[in-house]
């Protein structure tokens, strides 16, 4: 199979559904023919579609997803995207309180098939205002869907599902992965919202994790592997809907878990993770549950302290030890 | 008067009436208790609601406010389904989800309303978008208090649906108060007016009180809106009879300020042009009068008499 980038992934998605839909259209801050979006996945579409339909904004976050809210009410499907996750915290009320209530306040008369693109993560040193992961706030927020693509074949397959669906979507990309390179196939797929992917069989230990800490995992599985430790990689690739199911049930066949996210350990994406698994499943389990995620500190600049609070694949891999 | 028919000009004096009525209606149901929560009333600022709305077409939308029964009566909701919305009803609006800070009629372009002071102004530059991109000739009526207009959406929604040319009236209803902040407390301007012009767009201020001089502010911001010429600010200056919201006795105006307003008040101020100039007879007023009364009646049937949604109902409508 052909292999492309996760950026070229997403780029796809994005030109075939505007290409077959013509109530798609994208904006944000950069993303017209003069920058191709800050991580150029943009790059080329404006070309193709025009500026009307590939709109270049003001720097309003608040109101790219504002105006976004009240064109997806209006019979559109906008694309926003928010030029770095940590600036998604501008557009909160129109996200929180807008986006992902209206359907619910008016008592299900709005649709609001809204799109927001945004990179998260850390890992190329640009301090606490452009790395943060803040996956987990919106999980806190019903009314909203929210996506974590590991792999250029689920960018694609998530994002087409996420543009012809009807509700709110905070999807989040990781900087780091732009340029991994993934199978993806030429012809026509959409992954369906809420359906995790076992990315690595394993037998011993269930590894949960997401974004760009699923290549981590996989290769501390590796690594495992040659010590005789099985592990098994789970990626929920959508935190809203959680496909508590398919965790459960590696759970069920390794009895260990260990949830890896790039979050702050208090209140993030594996703190859930793990009390659905203590609150449903704990009977399964041989040994207590282990998270590998951040300090509560917010994300530091110089290459040592930042790599001091990303973990990496040792941290994985001390976390499985300590329970295997 | 503007070349309006008789019956556009009974028209919006029947609405101005249903408003009035409805919103003294709500006042005495919270009295009795069977008004759960809150309640922000727009009796006063009548000539806002209507003389916007009868500038627009059904087709139209807007978008409303936590003040915004007389918005969203004005666009043609029904008053029943308001009324009932208003006591958490299952035949509201919003199925009892939303409440009276809530509303929204999608059947009739009411977008809803938004608790969030000034959150509805990008959603209805949105709107304007959204028209803009299917190439219809609609408007987005976007209404917001004084207090809307310090918030950074304000300034965002304005310039984005000025500078890309949206079709979209942003309506301020200055009631001089935002909650019990004096306007001279938090803006160093009298005219909200005054900031369109950092916008690059028109900026009116209306006498707020005058049902046609709203009325034709709004015509000519339509018209400039349906032509691709883009967005107009209009400032109604006004005043909101009761306090900010039920718990509020408005303690904070001065005595002569209230009845200044009261003296112009917007449905009596009407009620004499139509029987000066518009050949009403006082009989015929007197007709609507009760006609309105009825209809408000009617509605109070209709909600008290209506069920309550079933408790697990709080489950549904959160995803499409």
């Amino acid at each position: 199979m052909r292999k492309i980038t996760y950026r070229e992934a997403l780029r796809e998605a994005l030109r075939e559904e505007m290409r077959k839909d013509p109530a798609v259209f994208l904006l944000g801050e950069d993303i017209g023919r003069y920058w191709g979006g800050a991580f150029k996945v943009t790059d080329g579409l404006a070309e193709e579609f025009g500026d009307e339909r590939v709109r270049d904004t003001p720097i309003s976050e608040s109101a790219i997803v504002g105006v976004a809210v009240g064109a997806a009410i209006t019979g559109m499907r906008p694309v926003a995207e928010i030029m770095f996750g940590d600036l998604v915290a501008l557009a909160m009320d129109q996200i929180a309180n807008q986006a992902a209530k209206l359907r619910y306040m008016f008592g299900g008369q709005a649709k609001v098939p809204l799109v927001i693109r945004t990179p998260f993560g850390a890992g190329v040193n640009i301090a606490a205002h452009h790395s943060q992961s803040l996956e987990a706030w919106f999980m806190h927020v019903p009314g909203l869907y929210v996506a974590v693509p590991s792999t250029p074949y689920d960018a694609k397959g998530l994002l087409k599902s996420a543009i012809r669906g009807n509700n709110p979507v905070l999807f989040c990309e990781h900087k780091l992965l732009y340029p991994i390179e993934g199978e993806v196939p030429e012809e026509e797929y959409t992954i369906p919202f809420g359906v995790a992917d076992i990315k690595k069989e394993g037998e011993d230990v269930t590894v949960v994790a997401t974004l760009y800490m699923v290549h981590k995992a996989l290769k501390a599985a590796k690594e495992l592997e040659a010590e005789g430790i099985s592990a098994e990689v789970v990626d929920p690739r959508t935190l809203t809907p959680l496909d508590k199911e398919a965790i459960i049930a590696s759970v069920k066949k390794t009895g260990r878990l260990v949830v890896v996210s790039e979050d702050c350990k208090t209140a993030g994406v594996s703190a859930e993770i793990a009390a659905v698994v203590a609150e449903e499943a704990i009977d399964y389990l041989d040994a207590p549950i282990k998270r590998v995620a951040e300090p509560d500190t917010p994300i530091p600049f110089s290459p040592p302290l930042e790599q001091y609070v990303i973990s990496d694949e040792k941290a994985i891999i001390r976390a499985v030890k300590e329970i295997v | 008067m503007l070349n309006l028919t008789k019956e556009k000009l009974i028209e919006m004096y029947r609405k101005m009436l249903e408003i009035r009525l409805f919103e003294e209606k709500v006042f005495e149901l919270y009295a009795q208790n069977l008004v759960p929560g809150t309640i922000h009333l727009y009796t006063g600022q009548e000539a806002v609601a209507v003389g916007v709305c009868s500038a627009l077409r059904k087709d139209d939308y807007i978008t409303s406010t936590h003040r915004g029964h007389g918005h969203c009566i004005a666009k043609g909701a029904e008053l029943k389904r308001v009324m009932a919305e208003i006591l958490g009803k299952r035949t509201g609006y919003c199925k009892g989800k939303g409440g009276s800070m809530h509303i929204a009629d999608f059947s009739v372009g009411v977008l809803g309303a938004t608790a969030v002071v000034g959150a509805g102004i990008p959603i209805a530059a949105g709107a304007g978008l959204s028209i803009k991109l299917r190439r219809t000739d609609q408007v987005a009526a976007c209404f917001f208090g004084d207090g809307a207009s310090n918030q950074g959406t304000f300034h965002e929604g304005i310039n984005m649906a000025a500078v890309w040319k949206l079709p979209v009236i942003f309506v301020c209803e200055n009631n001089l108060y935002a909650m019990g902040t004096r306007q001279s407390l938090v803006m160093a301007i009298e005219n909200i007016a005054d900031r369109a012009s950092a916008y690059g767009i028109p900026g009116v201020a209306v006498d707020g009180n005058d049902v046609l001089a709203v009325y034709e502010a709004a015509v000519k911001a339509v018209e400039r809106a349906r032509k691709g010429e883009g967005p107009t600010l209009i400032e109604c200056k006004t005043y909101r009879y009761r306090g900010h919201s039920r718990v509020d006795p408005a303690r904070y105006r001065p005595k002569e300020e209230v009845e200044a307003w009261l003296a112009k008040d917007p449905i009596k101020r009407f009620r004499e042009r139509l029987l000066q100039t518009a050949s009403l007879t006082d009989a015929e007023l007197r007709q609507i009068e009760e006609e309105a009364s009825a209809k408000v009646e009617e509605a109070v049937k209709f909600a008290i008499e209506s069920p309550h949604p079933a408790p697990e109902e709080a489950l549904e409508d959160v995803y499409a």
